[in-house]
């Protein structure tokens, strides 16, 4: 399988586990900045979540938080500028999941992030990638001065 | 997008518009914009526009498709419309309330109740 088509030319550089899909895994990708490039990647990575038996609710929320990122990453990180590249590690293992998803534009500050909840926010359209990662996500944070993000969920 | 599927089926009751997504995914930008550009025809196409959007296909959706709805619902309240949702799954009717956009759109449990919460 191509990694998201011939348009991406970093792909995979690394990290397939040789049968595919022993656990623990750990995939490591490096994609284009465009908005259809994460699509292959995610296939594969979520199919290591559910094979680390991940699903329901949990399951959605996992697939909804790296949706999040990843397009968060390509659009408000690198602007969908085609000379930057977003690096994506994901660690997968029986009883959790760790993305490391790292973009190449100029970061950004968690805490001037407006809450999109409150009443005055309600009707504006973004803002609500980074509060259904929160939400689904047991654990996220960011470093390098926002450029990239780390989230873990752990099964319960 | 993949295949050329209309992203959005759309029958008429009585006044009403009504728009069934035939794709489980609204997900991706293009699909988006196709959905967002087919809900602005309908807004548009009269004065007090009333549009029921039926979820009982959707298993999944994004940020940017809460963004499309949004952008749907002040456009027809800009015309003094009539959005209403109904048939959302329990899972995505969770992002709704995460979001607190459960306070912004009318949603009802089935398509019979939604029809019937449209004022004449």
């Amino acid at each position: 399988m191509t990694v998201g088509g011939s348009s991406h030319e970093g792909g995979r550089r690394a990290g397939r586990n040789k049968n595919g899909t022993a656990l623990p895994a750990k995939l490591i990708f490096t994609i284009s900045s465009s908005h259809d490039a994460p699509i292959g990647v995610q296939e594969q990575i979520l199919a290591h979540v559910q094979k680390a038996g991940f699903s329901g609710r949990e399951f959605f929320g996992i697939k909804l938080a790296l949706e999040e990122a990843l397009a968060n990453a390509i659009q408000h990180g690198n602007r969908l500028d085609p000379a930057k590249r977003v690096h994506i590690e994901a660690r997968i293992a029986p009883k959790k999941v760790e993305f490391l998803i790292e973009d190449e534009g100029p970061g950004f500050d968690r805490g001037c992030v407006p809450d999109p909840t409150a009443d005055e926010n309600l009707e504006k359209c973004s803002g609500r990638g980074i509060l259904l990662i929160e939400s689904y996500m047991s654990r996220v944070w960011w470093d390098r001065g926002g450029r990239r993000l780390r989230m873990i969920k752990e099964r319960t | 997008m993949a295949d050329n599927t209309p992203p959005v089926e759309v029958t008429q009751e009585k006044e009403i518009r009504v728009v069934e997504f035939t794709n489980s995914r609204i997900l991706d930008e293009g699909n988006i914009t196709d959905i967002g550009r087919t809900l602005n025809v309908l807004i548009d196409e009269r004065s007090n526009p009333k549009l029921l959007l039926d979820f009982r296909t959707v298993e999944h959706l994004s940020s940017a498709a809460l963004g499309m709805l949004i952008n749907a619902n002040n456009r027809i309240r800009q015309k003094n419309g009539q959005l209403r949702l109904a048939n959302i799954k329990p899972q995505i009717m969770e992002v709704f309330e995460i979001t607190k956009l459960n306070r912004l759109f009318r949603i009802l449990p089935g398509r019979a109740e939604a029809l019937a919460s449209f004022a004449q």
